[in-house]
């Protein structure tokens, strides 16, 4: 179960977060919601060390994730798909699959665990990431972050951009992990995509914790999810 | 001695001097393409493996050669093990940030460069080569009576010599094969690519950062323990490594480390063929305009990627 606590963080002078909160529980799909600038983005590099805190906590199955080291944040089997995929460009798809598989020393049996789940990465394995189309690239990102047997998923906008059959493909695989007791936060700005999928929603606003809502209640007032998310 | 001859030898002059800049801006190339770091003090860290080579050889007192192998693994291993204590001190506190590591580099150039010296003091150190067997190169001629075979005057080299290059070009070799073909090269490359993207997935990019420092002064002391059985080491010697390495650099592409061996050719074989026959001044003169084209026509070097 990852807890995220009050969390406050800022970019240099300009603070981003102000108290941010809630839990996402082991075989359950978490949706960040809100508007561009809400401070989703922030909130998953928060969780990950990759910007620092100066208030609250984020802690998984009660270790306290913010005292450790940005890199060893992964190694406790948080797994990360970046807003705009943010592959290693020029390392072919096989060294970016490595980089994903050292992060926690998983071997062959996840690699070919990850590539049954994107057979087409099978075919490309040699190429490099940034010749990938963006569909084969949003695959890269996922099976990278797979390749660490995580807990935790954390997916930044990864139906971004994509044709609708890839949207359902990462659809069937984040239902997969659901599946498997993945906790998974995501962050999406299409709404059927949450209306299918989410068993909670967090709404932020300005870096704060405006509303949330279960399954049900988002299925009975879709409205309210539009007006915030503003479409 | 005729011109064939003559531009034969001014060429293996040129591979001599291409061969230690090969590694000295490789180090550099490192260092930039990795950690986007302009490391000023690059001169200063070959400077001391040449000075520590010196030590080395001298604090042993024995055979040559044994004086020389032994300065060849102790002083990289010094010179890069004391580069990662000054990244850990000195870059990492200033958070990498690109312009405040180039006033750290330049105090860095400045505290190595002033320690050497009150040190070692201000003379000039031979270290004597391991071997200097002096070898006769034949020329080869198509006169009246055929293709002929004969020994020019003056056409010789040193065994000294020829073993800097094939070293450099050991290397190298092996350079490129620990960057891409084992995990710590693959660590490199994916910090190099996004060093954020990298740490989120368990990659300590401080560490990193750390070695390939480290890696960067270690190449530069090692092309000075070559160099000092033919240049003696001095605490000035770090300017000329210095300029070259940045003009290698920026002709060969920064960060691009095939850019990078391909442009120490151009310029050190350029360097070496123009010193004998005309002067070093024009030498370093045509290398300078070079860069200046470079920068004109083509700004991101020969093999380097355009920015965006």
């Amino acid at each position: 179960m990852l807890e995220v606590q009050g969390i406050h963080a800022a970019y240099g002078q300009v603070q981003a977060l102000y108290g941010v909160s809630f839990t996402a529980r082991p075989g359950e799909i978490l949706c960040l919601l809100g508007r561009n600038g809400a401070g989703k983005t922030t909130t998953l590099k928060t969780i990950m060390g990759l910007l620092p805190l100066s208030e609250g906590s984020v802690s998984l199955e009660g270790e306290v994730l913010n005292l450790l080291s940005p890199h060893e944040v992964p190694k406790r089997g948080i797994g990360y798909i970046p807003q705009g995929r943010r592959l290693f460009p020029e390392l072919s798809v096989a060294e970016n699959i490595e980089i994903g598989l050292m992060t926690r020393g998983e071997g062959k049996d996840t690699r070919d665990w990850v590539l049954d789940l994107f057979p087409r990465l099978r075919e490309r394995l040699g190429q490099a990431a940034g010749t990938l189309s963006g569909g084969e690239q949003q695959m890269l990102a996922t099976a990278r972050a797979l390749c660490l047997r995580p807990k935790v998923l954390l997916l930044d906008e990864p139906t971004e951009g994509l044709q609708p059959s890839i949207i359902a493909l990462i659809r069937d695989v984040v239902l997969k992990m659901k599946a498997e007791g993945i906790a998974i936060v995501l962050v999406e700005q299409r709404v059927e995509t949450v209306m299918a999928i989410a068993d909670q929603a967090v709404f932020i606003e300005n870096g704060r914790n405006v509303d949330a809502m279960s399954a049900a209640e988002l299925q009975a007032d879709p409205g309210k999810l539009k007006a915030y998310l503003g479409v | 001695m005729e011109f064939g001859p003559h531009l034969m030898l001014a060429a293996l002059e040129g591979a001599v001097t291409a061969a230690i800049l090969a590694l000295t801006a490789m180090g550099l190339s490192i260092v930039f393409g990795v950690m986007r770091v302009v490391n000023v003090a690059h001169g200063e860290f070959y400077m001391l493996g040449a000075v520590l080579a010196w030590w080395v050889a001298t604090v042993l007192g024995t055979h040559p050669a044994i004086g020389f192998v032994a300065a060849l693994i102790i002083a990289p291993a010094l010179v890069g093990g004391i580069a990662m204590v000054a990244d850990r001190l000195v870059l990492k506190r200033v958070a990498y940030d690109a312009d405040r590591t180039i006033v750290a580099t330049i105090g860095m150039l400045y505290i190595i460069q002033q320690t050497t010296l009150m040190t070692f003091g201000p003379d000039a150190r031979p270290v004597e080569p391991p071997f200097n067997t002096r070898l006769a190169l034949p020329w080869f001629e198509w006169g009246e009576n055929g293709f002929a075979m004969f020994w020019p005057w003056g056409l010789s080299t040193t065994s000294y010599k020829l073993f800097v290059i094939a070293a450099a070009a050991v290397v190298l070799v092996a350079l490129w094969l620990v960057i891409t073909r084992t995990k710590a090269g693959l660590l490199m490359r994916a910090t190099q690519q996004d060093s954020e993207t990298a740490q989120a997935f368990g990659v300590p990019v401080g560490r990193v950062y750390s070695l390939v420092f480290g890696l960067g002064a270690g190449l530069a002391a090692l092309g000075a323990v070559l160099v000092v059985p033919i240049q003696q080491a001095h605490y000035l010697m770090g300017h000329d490594p210095l300029l070259l390495s940045f003009i290698v650099v920026i002709i060969g592409g920064l960060g691009s480390l095939p850019g990078t061996v391909i442009a120490a050719l151009l310029i050190g074989m350029s360097d070496g063929i123009i010193s004998v026959f005309f002067s070093p001044t024009l030498a370093k003169i045509i290398a300078t305009l070079l860069v200046a084209l470079v920068l004109v026509f083509r700004p991101q070097g020969l093999m380097g990627r355009a920015q965006t």
